[in-house]
C-alpha cells in the first residue's frame, strides 16, 4: 500500500526549482506592468507634516505617487484589516493616515514604467515630520510591562517552594530581535485583468487569507480578486500575515487601473514583523537528588503599540518537567516598533531556549549530569491539563542521540575538554513543539488515462507539501507519483489556512485521504456495476486502490477498464477533512539536541562543529524531506545561538544593521555535522496516518543546547543571545 | 530644482550572448545585469535576494567565471557570454549538479538554488575545492536561509567527483 509514504521520495517540484522555471510572486509579468517603490518613513513615532511629491512626479516615467493624502479608499473599520491570524489590537494600515507608528513604515508608493526610475523618484519625495517622544528599548521600559492572559494557571505554590527549595537557580535570559530574512523579497505584482478583476501574485504563506483580507480592504467581491502563490522563497512565518506590499501593489493597481508589481529591498523587509525581543525569567527550585519543587517562567515581550502580539513562552516546563508547584507569566512592554510576527517556532524557541539553559545551570549546581536531571524530572504527562500524550518518546530522543553523539565519553568538568588549542564543549538540550491540525479541503481530479490531480489552497513554502500530497494521493489511488499532479497556493482552491505551526503535513495528508477515499468508493460502486465484474460478490468497502487496478486478493480490475465502461472521463472528488476533538490528550513533538563547540581562546571565535539532533514527532512522510526540515531548523538554531540579532539605536529609534550582510546568519562555512535521527514513534490516536509536523522542531532546544556547550568549553555562561566572541573575552 | 526628466540617462545598446543566444537591448547605465536578465529578457531564474552583493542569489556565469549579477552594470559587460541557470540544461538533461540538488534535496523554497548551483558551477571550473571544508568556505558566498548547507555541500561532491 505505502509505496511513496515513508520513503526518501525527492521533491516532485524539484525539476523547476533547478532550472529556474519555478515563478515567484515578483516574476509574474503582464502587458502594461508597472512597478511600485516604496518610500519608508525615518522616524519611529510622530506626524508627516510635508510630504513633497512634485520633484518624485517630474520624473520622466513616473505615472504616480501614491500617499495617504491621494489614494484610493481603503476599509476604515479594524475589522477589515484583521487576517485570520491577527493578534488583538488595531492593525497597521499602510498609506492609510499621516501618523507614523515605527522607523521604516510605508509612507509613499512611487510608481514608474522602469523598476529603476520609481527607484531614483523615491529619492526625490520631501518629508518632513512633527517627531513624538518614544521608546525602542526593552530593558529600559521592562517596567512598563502589561500581563496578558495565558492558559497556563499556576499550579501549587511556586513562589513558596521556590523559597524553601533545597537548592535555587534564578536567571533573566535575554532573547534579541530577530527578522525572518527570508531569501526572496517580499513582493506582489498584481495583474488588472481586462474585466477590470485582479490576479494578485503575491509573496505569502496563506492565498485565501490574503484573499479574505483584500476583499475587506478594497471592499470586493470574492470573485473580483484571486491571489495566486505556487513558489514562496521562504518566509518562516513572515508571510502568514499579509503583508503590507501586497496592499500597495493592489491600491496602485486600482488607482492605475494597470498591473503592478511591488518588491521590497532587503532593508524594508525590516519594517515587516520579527521576533520579539524577550526577557525569560526562569527560577527552578529542587531537592538534592535532582526532582523539581518548583518552576516559575516570566517572559518581558516587545510588541508594538497598536497590536498585542504574544506567543507561548513559557509553558513548556508544564510539558516537559515533573514539579508540584509552577507559576507563569506573560507581560508585553508596548514599543514604538512594527507588531512582532511569529518567528519558526514562536514562543517555543526563545522561551525553551531559557528553560534549557537553566535546567544545564541546575545540572552543574546539583553535579548531575544534564540528562540525568531531565530523566529525573520527566514528565510522562502534560501537567498544565493534566493529560496523557498521544505519544512521547523523549526518552528515547535522550538514549539514542546520546548514544550518536558519544555523549558518554564527556568529561564533565568546563574547561576539561580540547583538541589542540581550541577549547571543546558539549552541550545538550530539550526541544519540544505541539502536533497541531487544521481542517483542510482536497479536490482530486482522476481522469481515465490514470492520471489524478490533486488540488488544495494550501502553500508549500520550501517545507514539501507538494511532494508529500503526491505521495500520500499515489499511494491512496494506487498510481505511480508520476501520474499524480498537485496544484496549491491558489485562492480559488479548495480551503486551507495558512502555512504555519507545523500543521500542513498532517492536515493536507489527511485531506487527501479523506478525497481519496470517496474516489475509491465511487470506482468500486462502478467497479461492482460492470458486467461479469471480478468485484461483482465482494463487499465495496474492502476493496482496495492498487497498481492502478481496483479490487482485493487477486480479483481485480484496473481503474482505466471500469472508468471506460462506465463511460466515465473524470471522477471528481472534493472533501474537507475535520479532525475530531479529542481532549483527552496532549499532541507535542519532542526532541534531544546534542552540540559540540569548539572555542578558540585568544580569539573566542565560536564554531559548532557537530550536532545532533534526534526528533520523535510521529510517522514521517518522507525521510528525504523531514530529515531537511531538521536541518534546516538546525541551521537556525546555530544563528539564533552565535549569530543573528536585529541591532536597533535606541536614540533614533532605528535598526542599524537593516540588511545581510550585518545581521548575520549563518552561512555555508558556519555549518558542520549535523545529524538527523527520526526515533520511532507510533501513534494512532493522533490521526489516522501517525503524523506529527517537523516545521518547527527542529530549532528548538538547539540555541540552548550550543550555549551549554559553549558553558562547558569555556565555564563562562552567556546569558545574552546571540553568544558573539566579545562576550567570551569580556 | 531644474527639469528632472534630463536626470534619465539615455539608454545605451548593448549585446549579450545568454545561454548561446545573441540578445541585443537598449539599457540606461544603471540597470544591473541582474534587473536586465529579470526585467528585460524575462530569465527570472537568476533571483534578487538583496541587491548589495551579500546573498548570491544573483550569481550567474560571465565568461565562465562566478559574478554576483547585481553588482554588475549590464553596460559593462556588452559583449559578455553569460549564463544563467536557464542556460545548463542541455536538451532536457539537467547539468549534474542540477541533478545532485535534487537528489540530495540540497534545497526546500528553491530561491536561492539557481545562485547555488551556478555558483557551484564556477567552482567547479575553478578547480579550487577538494574537500567539504574548501566547498563549504568557497560557497559561503550564497547564502541559504532554508539551511539546506549540508545537502548543498553534499551535491557538490556528487558532482565533483562524477566531473
Amino acid at each position: 500500500m505505502n509505496a511513496y509514504v515513508g520513503t526518501p521520495t525527492s521533491r516532485v517540484d524539484g525539476r523547476a526549482k533547478v532550472t529556474g522555471t519555478a515563478k515567484y510572486a515578483g516574476e509574474f509579468t503582464a502587458d502594461g506592468l508597472v512597478h511600485g517603490f516604496v518610500v519608508e518613513a525615518t522616524i519611529p513615532r510622530g506626524r508627516i507634516v510635508r510630504l513633497d511629491t512634485s520633484e518624485a512626479l517630474k520624473v520622466a516615467g513616473v505615472l504616480d505617487v501614491l500617499t495617504h493624502a491621494n489614494r484610493p479608499s481603503l476599509a476604515d473599520k479594524d475589522e477589515a484589516w484583521k487576517d485570520e491570524v491577527a493578534p488583538e489590537g488595531s492593525p497597521f494600515r499602510p498609506l492609510y493616515d499621516d501618523l507614523i507608528r515605527f522607523n521604516g513604515q510605508p509612507i509613499a508608493l512611487v510608481v514608474a514604467e522602469e523598476w529603476e526610475t520609481a527607484k531614483f523618484a523615491a529619492t526625490l519625495v520631501l518629508v518632513d515630520y512633527e517627531q513624538d517622544g518614544f521608546a525602542t528599548d526593552l530593558e529600559a521600559e521592562r517596567g512598563s510591562a502589561s500581563e496578558m492572559d495565558k492558559p497556563h494557571r499556576p499550579r501549587g505554590d511556586a513562589k513558596g517552594a521556590l523559597a524553601a527549595a533545597a537548592l535555587r537557580h534564578e536567571a533573566d535570559y535575554l532573547i534579541p530581535t530577530e527578522h525572518h530574512n527570508p531569501m526572496e523579497l517580499y513582493a506582489t505584482t498584481t495583474v488588472w485583468e481586462s474585466d477590470g478583476k485582479l490576479t494578485v501574485y503575491d509573496k505569502t504563506q496563506g492565498v485565501q487569507n490574503v484573499h479574505k483580507f483584500l476583499c475587506a480592504v478594497f471592499d470586493k467581491k470574492p470573485d473580483d480578486l484571486r491571489v495566486i502563490s505556487p513558489f514562496v522563497g521562504g518566509a518562516f512565518g513572515s508571510g502568514l500575515r499579509p503583508q503590507y506590499q501586497v496592499v500597495l501593489a493592489t491600491l496602485a493597481a486600482l488607482a492605475l487601473k494597470r498591473s503592478v508589481r511591488v518588491v521590497l529591498t532587503r532593508r524594508q523587509m525590516y519594517g515587516l514583523g520579527h521576533r520579539p525581543m524577550t526577557i525569560e525569567h526562569v527560577a527552578l527550585g529542587a531537592r538534592p537528588d535532582g526532582t523539581l519543587d518548583a518552576v516559575t517562567h516570566e517572559a518581558v515581550a516587545v510588541t508594538s503599540r497598536y497590536e498585542d502580539f504574544s506567543r507561548n513562552d513559557t509553558g513548556w516546563a508544564e510539558q516537559l518537567y515533573k514539579s508540584p508547584n509552577s507559576h507563569f507569566s506573560h507581560k508585553l512592554v508596548d514599543l514604538d516598533v512594527s507588531t512582532p510576527c511569529d518567528m519558526r517556532a514562536p514562543g517555543a524557541a526563545s522561551g525553551v531556549c531559557a528553560l534549557e539553559c537553566a535546567m544545564d545551570e541546575l545540572a552543574v549546581a546539583l553535579k548531575l549530569d544534564p540528562i540525568e536531571l531531565r530523566l529525573k524530572c520527566y514528565s510522562d504527562r502534560d501537567q498544565s491539563e493534566d493529560l496523557p500524550y498521544t505519544s512521547k518518546q523523549l526518552r528515547e530522543c535522550y538514549a539514542r542521540g546520546a548514544e550518536a553523539f558519544g555523549w558518554a565519553r564527556r568529561t564533565p568538568a568546563p574547561r576539561s575538554m580540547r583538541d589542540g588549542k581550541e577549547l571543546v564543549g558539549w552541550g545538550m538540550a530539550t526541544g519540544v513543539w505541539e502536533a497541531l491540525q487544521m481542517p483542510v479541503a482536497v479536490r482530486i481530479v482522476l481522469t481515465s488515462n490514470g492520471h489524478a490531480e490533486v488540488s488544495c489552497a494550501a502553500s508549500d513554502i520550501g517545507t514539501g507539501t507538494y511532494t508529500i500530497v503526491a505521495q500520500v494521493a499515489a499511494d491512496a489511488l494506487g498510481l505511480p507519483i508520476e501520474n499524480i499532479s498537485v496544484r496549491l497556493a491558489d485562492s480559488a482552491l479548495p480551503q486551507a489556512p495558512v502555512e504555519g505551526g507545523s500543521w500542513m503535513a498532517a492536515s493536507s495528508a489527511h485531506a487527501v485521504l479523506g478525497a481519496a477515499e470517496d474516489i475509491r468508493q465511487e470506482l468500486a460502486r462502478l467497479a461492482k456495476a460492470m458486467p461479469d465484474s471480478p468485484l461483482a460478490h465482494l463487499d465495496a468497502a474492502n476493496v482496495a486502490l492498487v497498481d492502478g487496478m481496483i479490487g482485493r486478493n487477486g480479483a481485480a480490475v484496473s481503474i482505466a477498464d471500469v472508468m471506460r465502461h462506465s463511460n466515465i472521463e473524470r471522477i471528481e472528488k472534493e472533501k474537507l477533512n475535520q479532525f475530531a476533538e479529542d481532549k483527552s490528550h496532549a499532541r507535542n513533538t519532542h526532541s534531544a539536541v546534542f552540540a559540540e563547540v569548539k572555542v578558540d581562546e585568544q580569539l573566542g571565535v565560536i564554531r559548532v562543529t557537530r550536532v545532533v539532533s534526534a526528533v520523535a514527532a510521529g510517522r514521517i512522510l518522507n525521510t528525504k524531506t523531514a530529515r531537511s526540515q531538521i536541518l534546516g531548523g538546525v541551521v537556525w538554531g546555530i544563528g539564533m545561538a552565535l549569530h543573528e540579532e536585529t541591532a536597533m539605536d535606541h536614540r533614533f529609534g532605528r535598526i542599524m544593521n537593516a540588511n545581510i550582510a550585518e545581521y548575520h546568519i549563518p552561512v555555508n562555512a558556519d555549518i558542520h555535522d549535523i545529524d538527523v535521527i527520526f526515533v520511532d514513534e507510533p501513534d494512532d490516536r493522533i490521526n489516522r496516518l501517525g503524523i506529527k509536523g517537523l516545521g518547527e522542531i527542529g530549532i528548538v532546544g538547539v540555541p540552548a543546547a550550543i550555549a551549554n556547550a559553549v558553558y562547558h568549553a569555556t565555564g563562562k555562561r552567556i546569558r545574552r543571545f546571540p553568544i558573539t566572541l566579545d562576550k567570551l573575552l569580556d | 530644482m531644474a527639469d528632472l526628466t534630463d536626470q534619465i540617462p539615455e539608454r545605451i545598446s548593448i549585446n549579450l550572448v545568454v545561454n548561446g543566444v545573441r540578445r541585443t537591448l537598449e539599457v540606461v547605465p544603471w540597470t544591473t545585469l541582474l534587473d536586465a536578465l529579470r526585467d528585460r529578457l524575462e530569465l527570472t531564474g537568476t533571483k534578487k535576494g538583496c541587491d548589495h552583493g551579500q546573498c548570491g542569489a544573483c550569481t550567474v556565469l560571465i565568461d565562465g567565471r562566478r559574478v554576483n549579477s547585481c553588482l554588475t552594470l549590464a553596460v559593462m559587460k556588452d559583449g559578455a557570454e553569460i549564463t544563467t541557470i536557464e542556460g545548463l540544461a542541455k536538451d532536457g538533461t539537467l547539468h549534474p549538479l542540477q541533478q545532485a540538488f535534487i537528489d540530495h534535496d540540497a534545497f526546500q523554497c528553491g530561491y536561492c538554488t539557481p545562485g547555488q548551483i551556478c555558483s557551484a558551477a564556477g567552482l567547479l571550473a575553478e578547480g579550487r575545492a577538494r574537500d567539504a571544508d574548501e566547498i563549504r568556505e568557497l560557497m559561503s558566498g550564497n547564502l541559504c536561509r532554508c539551511g539546506a548547507y549540508p545537502n548543498i555541500v553534499a551535491a557538490i561532491e556528487q558532482a565533483m567527483s562524477r566531473s
